[in-house]
């Protein structure tokens, strides 16, 4: 028996403008509920939708990014909806005329390949309102939400495991957050998942079946993402392998939601019946045309994608692929580390400096790398000096950590606070000698080459460092002490 | 062109639409609607081959507002017409399909 999952993903960015699509309300997270609100997103009679010109070029922007083919006309529609969070009674939306359509995406999969997988569409939405009803006997209406710009992305079903789908959803969040159009901020809601999943089935005796096609509802974590596929590869096999009429041509599609607290997935409703959403043209919104000078103009906002600047510091930096996934995480600190390679510094030592130090201090302070107030040229020249060999590894963290503070090149830092290494071989070589002569039966446990050989060697090194006041070149002063008890 | 509708697609429509329809009110609505469609039959009898398929009844394209933050309403304000609420919130009959946009 052969199975195969066959996933493709519906998602939901919510794009980072200020004020609503439709509406100047603020678009905020905290505020108190029904706060931002106004006649058009409460869909009082009367009202006229105008729309955001930065929400349009945001989903554009993104569009491109995904190697969309750009529709130079488009139009919003309206789609039936009957839930209080939208009291238009319809969400207007993109029907047949989406912003955007056939793109692909590379993701990077876990052998180190790269996957490519086909955009149906992206359009541009707007979002309902939440309902609240835990523990009570009514249902309470916060609106603010309600008219936030979203932007839908519709992939084909190319995804053939729960890991790929959650692969393709984070490294859409990157991309979001590289081109700046939303902050894709998973505990704000920003990013949320629906999941199509069924399974390809090849029994012993070559017959092919389709279990039936599920979606999963409004998941929003990545972890809930990949549970819910898993849950239901399995699910879908077991309930094949108990009936063999669990296909797609006798039970049809069906809507399920996911419950994080007892792992599974819950049967929500055939979808045919939810499938009549009566679309049709938005009397009140006229149409886009997107012209070249516009179209260019909003090219040149995009950025290099954080996959391909990946695998650039991977191939022309020669990072591992590591650090090159955590430098690359965000753009900032993608941007901040390509910026002090390209003026002057190693690029494995700048990553060190980066990764080691610098993350973890804009953490602390919760910052971007960029906001330390290092400039990305004190970082090229300490990573050159720990590349000269003129300071250790472990004085260029105490350097930078100086530099948050001192606006001195990191030479002059390290000066001030003796953190030169001694690397001068002349002056090292007599220290060495000194320290052999001070300590001859050390120096013959290292000769004889017995067990306390290796001891031995580290406590005379430890004295020519002591001698140097820690600041001996390690390597250089390791090596003529070996040169010298050779022979 | 046109089928004849039947009542059981009217009613379809009104349960779509989350009408309640009387029976007599299915009656009258089956024949309205049917008249309606007829004139679409009277349209279709027009030669739009070479006629562009129309968005908008308007000549006019690109009208943005910038992303600009206006005044919102106050909480009271907002919920000044709601016919029930529960302190900040609308309130109403308990959702159990909760299903989002």
């Amino acid at each position: 028996m052969d199975v195969k999952l066959i996933a493709g993903l519906e998602i939901h960015v919510q794009l980072a403008t200020k004020s609503k699509l439709f509406c100047g309300c603020k678009v905020g997270f905290e505020d108190p509920p029904n706060s931002n609100v106004c006649p058009v997103c409460l869909g009082l009679p009367g009202v006229l939708p105008l729309m955001n010109k930065k929400a349009y070029e945001y989903a554009v922007r993104t569009a491109l990014a995904l190697n969309c083919q750009m529709a130079r006309f488009t139009k919003w529609d309206r789609k039936s909806y009957y839930y209080p969070d939208l009291p238009k009674n319809y969400q207007i939306s993109q029907y047949d005329l989406p912003l955007s359509h056939d793109g692909y995406m590379e993701i990077p999969l876990e052998d180190g390949t790269t996957k490519k997988v086909r955009i149906i569409r992206a359009h541009l939405e707007e979002d309902a309102g939440k309902n609240l009803h835990e523990g009570l006997d009514h249902s309470r209406i916060d609106l603010n939400r309600t008219g936030t710009p979203l932007l839908e992305i519709v992939t084909e079903p190319d995804l053939n495991s729960p890991v790929e789908c959650r692969i393709l959803a984070q490294e859409l969040q990157k991309l979001v957050q590289f081109l700046g159009v939303s902050e894709a901020n998973m505990q704000k809601g920003h990013m949320r998942f629906e999941p199509n999943i069924n399974l390809q089935i090849i029994d012993d005796d070559g017959r092919e079946y389709r279990t039936p096609i599920c979606e999963v509802k409004n998941l929003n974590s990545f972890r809930a993402l990949e549970r819910a596929v898993a849950y239901e590869e399995w699910r879908q096999l077991e309930e094949w392998k108990h009936d063999h009429d669990f296909t797609l041509e006798k039970m049809g599609k069906q809507n399920r939601g996911w419950n994080d607290a007892r792992n599974e997935t819950i049967f929500q409703r055939e979808k045919e019946e939810a499938h009549d959403y009566r679309y049709f043209p938005e009397p009140d919104l006229v149409p886009v045309e997107l012209d070249d000078d516009w179209l260019e103009k909003i090219k040149a906002a995009l950025c290099e994608l954080p996959l391909a600047m990946k695998q650039r510091f991977i191939q022309d930096y020669e990072l591992n692929d590591y650090d090159a996934g955590v430098l690359t995480a965000d753009r900032a600190t993608a941007e901040f580390f390509d910026g002090a390679v390209k003026a002057g510094g190693s690029a494995k030592r700048a990553a060190n400096l980066v990764t080691q130090f610098g993350l973890k201090t804009a953490h602390e302070r919760n910052c971007r790398v960029n906001e330390l107030g290092v400039t990305v040229e004190q970082v090229a020249q300490l990573a050159q000096l720990v590349e000269e060999g003129a300071v250790s590894s472990s004085a260029a963290i105490t350097i930078f950590e100086k530099m948050l503070t001192d606006e001195s090149d990191p030479k002059a830092i390290a000066e001030k606070h003796n953190l030169i290494q001694q690397s001068d071989a002349g002056a090292l070589e007599a220290i060495v000698d000194e320290v052999i002569a001070a300590n001859l039966q050390a120096a013959e446990e290292v000769k004889s080459g017995g067990k306390k050989a290796k001891k031995a060697r580290g406590f005379l090194m430890g004295q020519v460092m002591q001698k140097t006041k820690g600041q001996a070149n390690p390597k250089i002063a390791g090596e003529l002490l070996d040169g010298k008890l050779k022979e | 062109m046109s089928e004849k509708l039947t009542e059981d697609q009217i009613r379809h429509v009104a349960k779509l639409a989350r009408l309640n329809c009387t029976d007599q009110e299915i009656a009258t609505f089956t024949t309205q609607l049917a008249a309606i469609l007829d004139y679409f039959d009277q349209l279709r009898e027009l030669d739009t081959t070479d006629v562009e398929p129309l968005a908008h009844c308007l000549p006019i394209h690109n009208i943005f507002r910038p992303d600009q933050i206006l005044p919102s309403l106050s909480n009271e304000q907002a919920l000044a017409n709601a016919p029930r609420r529960d302190g900040e919130f609308f309130s109403v009959p308990k959702i159990l399909d909760d299903s989002n946009a």
